[in-house]
C-alpha cells in the first residue's frame, strides 16, 4: 500500500527532472528523411550542445523542440507537455538575430512580456534589469541597425531571458560573429547560465565551441539525420582550450564526426 | 552648398539653351524665358488685367486640394486592400489578377468613361487623380506585406505572440517602409495626372489653366503652369520624405 505513492512520486520526480523528452522523433520533408527515430533526454539546468555537419538534422531537432516544425512521427515533450507550437517557455536565439528592426533595444527586450500582457510597470522593471544584465544600458534606446553583431545577439539573448524562458534554444548563435566577440559572448553565456539555472540547447558545427560550453555534446550525422554519440564533458570550468584533456576530447569527437 | 550648386547646373543650361533658341525671332511659337517670367509675375500678382491675371493662387489651391483629397481617398482604399491581398491568400486569388490587368490601363484611357459615369467637372477630376495614386500605393503595400521576413514571425511566436496579434505587432510595422514608399510614389503620381484629371471641364486648377491657355495659344501660361506643377510636386515630395525620416528612424534605408 505504501510503495505505490512512493513509486508515483519517484516517477514524477524523474519526469520533472527530464525537461526535454524526445521519443522516436522523425521528420520528413516530402520523401527526404531529415531526422530519423531520434531519442533525446535533457535534464533541467543542463547545457547540451548539438553538433554535426550540415544536413545532420541538428537544426531540425532544435526547431521541433521550439515548435516551429512538427515531428512527422514520435513525441516531443518539454516540461511535461507535448509540444504543439512555439511558446514563451522555449526561447529561441537565431544566428541572424531576428530582432524587430522598428523597436529599440528596450522594446525588443520588452516584446515578450508585452505580448503576454504583463502590466506596464512590471515590463519596465524587467526590461531595465535585463538591459543592464547584458551590458547595454548605454544603447537602451538604440535601434538594431545601429548595433554591432555582438550587441544584437546580446539583445536576442536578453529578450528570451526577460520572457522567463525555461529552455533556451540557440541555433549557431555566434556563427556570424568575429572570433573576439564570439569568445566574449561564450564567456557571458556561461556566466548567465551558471547564475540562472537555465536549460540550454546549443546547436553549433564548431567542436571546440561545443566542448568549451557544454555539459554534454550530442553528435549527429546525416543520411538520415540521427544522433551518433552523447559525450559528457567532465572538464571543470572555466575550461582551458589548450589543455591536453581538451585536445583529447576534441580529437575523439572529431573522429566520430568525420570517421 | 556644393550639392545645391550641382543641382542647378542642368536647369541653368536648359534655360540658356531655351533662351538661345528663342531669342531674336519675334514670332517664335515657344516664348522666350523672359516672357514666361513676366507672365508668371502677372499670373501671381496681376497687372495685365486679362482673364488670367492674378489667378495663380486660385488654380494652385484648387489643384492642391484635388491632389491631396484624391490621394487620401486612394490611400484609404489601397492600404486596406493591399494589406488584405498581401496577407490573405484568398484575397490575393480573388483580387490580384483583376488589379494586375487594370493597372496598365492609363488614366487618360479612363477619361471618357469617367466623364460618362461621374459627369463633366470636379468629380471626374477627383476620380482620375485618385486612380493615378491608387496603384502605386496598392502595389507597394502588397509588396511590403509580402516581404516581411519569416524569421520575425518565428521570433514573435516564440516570445508568446498569438496568431491574431501577429498583424498589428509584426506585419504592420514591418511593412511600413513598403507602405511609405507606396504613399510617396502615389502622391507623386497624383501630381503627374493632375492635368489629365483637370481636362474634364473643371473651371479651376493648374491643369484647367493649362488647357484654357492652350486653346488661346498662350504658350507662356502653359509653361508657367508646368513650372508650378513641378515645383509643387517637388515640395510635396520633400515634405513626405521628411515625414518618413521621422517616422522610419529605425529603418536603415530611411533614417
Amino acid at each position: 500500500m505504501d510503495s505505490q505513492p512512493a513509486a508515483d512520486a519517484y516517477v514524477a520526480e524523474k519526469h520533472a527532472a527530464d525537461i526535454i523528452q524526445a521519443d522516436g522523433v522523425d521528420k520528413r520533408f516530402g520523401d527526404f528523411l531529415a531526422l530519423g527515430n531520434t531519442n533525446l533526454r535533457v535534464k533541467e539546468g543542463e547545457f547540451v550542445c548539438l553538433i554535426g555537419p550540415s544536413g545532420c538534422g541538428k537544426s531540425t531537432l532544435l526547431r521541433i523542440i521550439a515548435g516551429f516544425e512538427a515531428a512527422s512521427d514520435g513525441t516531443m515533450i518539454v516540461a511535461g507537455k507535448e509540444v504543439s507550437g512555439p511558446g514563451p517557455d522555449r526561447g529561441m536565439v537565431f544566428q541572424d538575430y531576428g530582432l524587430f528592426p522598428w523597436l529599440t533595444v528596450r522594446d525588443n527586450i520588452g516584446f515578450g512580456p508585452a505580448a503576454r500582457g504583463l502590466p506596464k510597470a512590471r515590463i519596465a522593471e524587467t526590461v531595465n534589469r535585463f538591459v543592464e544584465l547584458v551590458g547595454l544600458s548605454r544603447f537602451a534606446n538604440a535601434y538594431p541597425h545601429q548595433l554591432s553583431g555582438g550587441m544584437k545577439q546580446r539583445v536576442a539573448i536578453a529578450r528570451v531571458l526577460a520572457n522567463d524562458a525555461r529552455v533556451v534554444l540557440m541555433d549557431e548563435p555566434f556563427g556570424a560573429l568575429d572570433a573576439m566577440t564570439r569568445e566574449r559572448l561564450q564567456d557571458e553565456l556561461l556566466e548567465l547560465w551558471s547564475s540562472t539555472g537555465l536549460t540550454i540547447i546549443f546547436v553549433t558545427h564548431a567542436i571546440e565551441e561545443a566542448i568549451l560550453l557544454a555539459d554534454r555534446v550530442v553528435a549527429m550525422q546525416p543520411g538520415p539525420g540521427r544522433i551518433v554519440s552523447d559525450t559528457r564533458i567532465e572538464l571543470p570550468r572555466p575550461r582551458d582550450v589548450s589543455s591536453p584533456e581538451f585536445n583529447e576530447l576534441r580529437r575523439r569527437l572529431s573522429a566520430e564526426l568525420h570517421g | 552648398m556644393q550639392r545645391f550648386a550641382r543641382a542647378l547646373v542642368f536647369p541653368v543650361l536648359l534655360l540658356l539653351g531655351w533662351w538661345l533658341a528663342t531669342r531674336g525671332s519675334a514670332y517664335s511659337l515657344i516664348p522666350p524665358p523672359s516672357d514666361v517670367a513676366k507672365e508668371m509675375v502677372d499670373l501671381a500678382f496681376g497687372g495685365d488685367d486679362d482673364a488670367f491675371s492674378g489667378t495663380l493662387l486660385t488654380h494652385l489651391l484648387a489643384s492642391v486640394g484635388r491632389v491631396y483629397g484624391a490621394f487620401l481617398l486612394a490611400a484609404v482604399l489601397a492600404l486596406p486592400l493591399g494589406l488584405l491581398i498581401g496577407r490573405l491568400e484568398i484575397a490575393a486569388e480573388l483580387l490580384d489578377p483583376m488589379f494586375q490587368m487594370l493597372r496598365p490601363v492609363p488614366v487618360t484611357a479612363w477619361l471618357p468613361l469617367s466623364m460618362i459615369v461621374f459627369g463633366l467637372g470636379p468629380r471626374s477630376a477627383f476620380f482620375l487623380v485618385a486612380l493615378g495614386a491608387f496603384y502605386p500605393i496598392l502595389v507597394n503595400t502588397i509588396f511590403g506585406v509580402r516581404s516581411v521576413e519569416p524569421r520575425l514571425f518565428e521570433a514573435a511566436a516564440m516570445l508568446g505572440t498569438r496568431p491574431a496579434a501577429m498583424f498589428p505587432t509584426v506585419v504592420l510595422p514591418a511593412s511600413l517602409p513598403g507602405i511609405f514608399t507606396g504613399l510617396r510614389v502615389g502622391l507623386g503620381f497624383a501630381w503627374v495626372v493632375i492635368v489629365v484629371g483637370e481636362m474634364t471641364g473643371v473651371q479651376t486648377g493648374l491643369g484647367a489653366m493649362i488647357m484654357d491657355a492652350r486653346q488661346l495659344s498662350r504658350t507662356e501660361i502653359v509653361i508657367c503652369g508646368m513650372i508650378v506643377i513641378g515645383a509643387a510636386g517637388y515640395l510635396s515630395d520633400r515634405a513626405v520624405l521628411l515625414l518618413g525620416k521621422r517616422l522610419l528612424r529605425w529603418s536603415p534605408q530611411h533614417g
